[in-house]
């Protein structure tokens, strides 16, 4: 009987966990259509990422929605498999670098060179602003 | 058909099934150096695995349009990981909503910086103009930087390789750069890699630190919607 049960609460989570990736798949799939419908300046996946965070909070007030994928660190577990090899996902995209070939022998030097410098640049911008600013707020708080 | 092991070749090299697979196996492999090196930045999986394919492809003279009908299905996934970026967001809404301030005048410079960079050193450094308008969305993640190079009637093919470029060199040279300018707030250095370098510099961030990975999807997310609206405005005022 214990058997059983073990079976079947087996087969549940393998249910739940499918339950999981298709709700992620139809939050993007909404972000995609309202995208599309209303014209937006945005990529669909943004406005789905945006969708899945209000689910997430909404299931903390309201009990009711707790169930299926959103219960028991379902849509959480779903979510960091996909999450833990997003670099695999870039390498098709990376391989069209082959298409591109006649490009980069006449102006690749000059390619690269213009995104590292600017890459450079962009990641000092960042950090720097963010550490300014956080560093002012604090200042302001201890006064 | 059975004593000619040619034929055999041109089934299976215009299968999906073949370029699903070589892309898993040689990505695991290259993930697999770069755990071995504790993730040395110049370990980069993606790189490694980007000219290993890429070689393969032109060594056994197979198109690009072959090997993606295989490896659009990891492609796809691109999507969903970027829905799924909710999970750690409300994992951490805590501290995210604590530095809301910060991060939006870091995403306004960053992002500013980005594309106002790009088209002034492209142009200094003489490129033509369809190069300097499909390097101008390059911080932003692959599937946006198409859209918006199409919209300028640029390259979207060359937008996405010059995408996977900034983000690999970003991966390569956040963690050096960062531990030289003595910032030792994971919110920010998190935060700077997204911005700069999309998910592959989100996918460093979360090798490095759970809350530098958390800030850079977020800035991830946040600049490919600033940047959709800057770069057809910073073309009109930069480009020739």
């Amino acid at each position: 009987m214990a058997a059983i049960d073990k079976h079947a609460g087996a087969s549940l989570d393998a249910t739940v966990m499918l339950a999981s990736l298709g709700l992620i798949l139809l939050c993007q799939l909404i972000g995609e259509a309202v995208v599309r419908g209303l014209g937006l300046p945005l990529p669909g996946p943004v406005l789905g990422l945006l969708l899945l965070l209000i689910l997430l909070l909404a299931r903390d007030r309201f009990a009711l929605l707790a169930r299926g994928p959103l219960r028991n660190d379902s849509i959480e577990t779903a979510s960091k498999g996909l999450l833990a090899h997003l670099s695999l996902l870039f390498v098709p995209a990376g391989v069209g670098v082959v298409q591109e070939l006649d490009l980069l022998a006449s102006h690749g030097i000059a390619i690269i060179l213009v995104l590292a410098l600017s890459v450079v640049v962009t990641l000092l911008a960042t950090v720097l602003t963010f550490r300014l600013v956080s560093r002012l707020l604090k200042q302001q708080d201890a006064r | 058909m059975k004593d000619n092991p040619f034929s055999l070749w041109v089934y299976l090299s215009q299968s999906p099934l073949l370029w699903l697979t070589v892309t898993l196996l040689v990505y695991a492999a290259t993930d697999a150096v770069s755990l071995a090196t504790r993730r040395h930045p110049l370990a980069n999986p993606v790189l490694h695995a980007m000219w290993i394919i890429g070689a393969f492809l032109l060594l056994t003279g197979t198109s690009y349009t072959t090997y993606f009908a295989g490896a659009q299905f990891v492609h796809f996934l691109l999507g969903p990981a970027t829905v799924a970026l909710a999970v750690p967001l409300y994992e951490n809404r805590r501290r995210v909503v604590s530095s809301i301030v910060p991060m939006l005048v870091a995403l306004v410079a960053g992002s500013v910086t980005a594309v106002v960079s790009v088209v002034l050193l492209a142009e200094l450094a003489g490129l033509p103009r369809d190069v300097v308008l499909s390097l101008a969305p390059k911080s932003v993640t692959a599937g946006v930087a198409m859209g918006i190079a199409e919209s300028l009637h640029a390259d979207p093919s060359l937008a996405a390789v010059a995408v996977i470029l900034t983000g690999i060199m970003g991966a390569i040279i956040v963690t050096p750069l960062m531990n030289r300018t003595g910032v030792t707030d994971y919110r920010a250095r998190g935060f700077a890699a997204g911005l700069a370098a999309h998910g592959i510099g989100t996918a460093r961030a979360f090798q490095v630190d759970e809350i530098a990975g958390v800030f850079s999807g977020i800035a991830m997310s946040l600049n490919a919607l600033v940047t959709s609206f800057l770069v057809p405005l910073a073309v009109t005022l930069l480009v020739r």
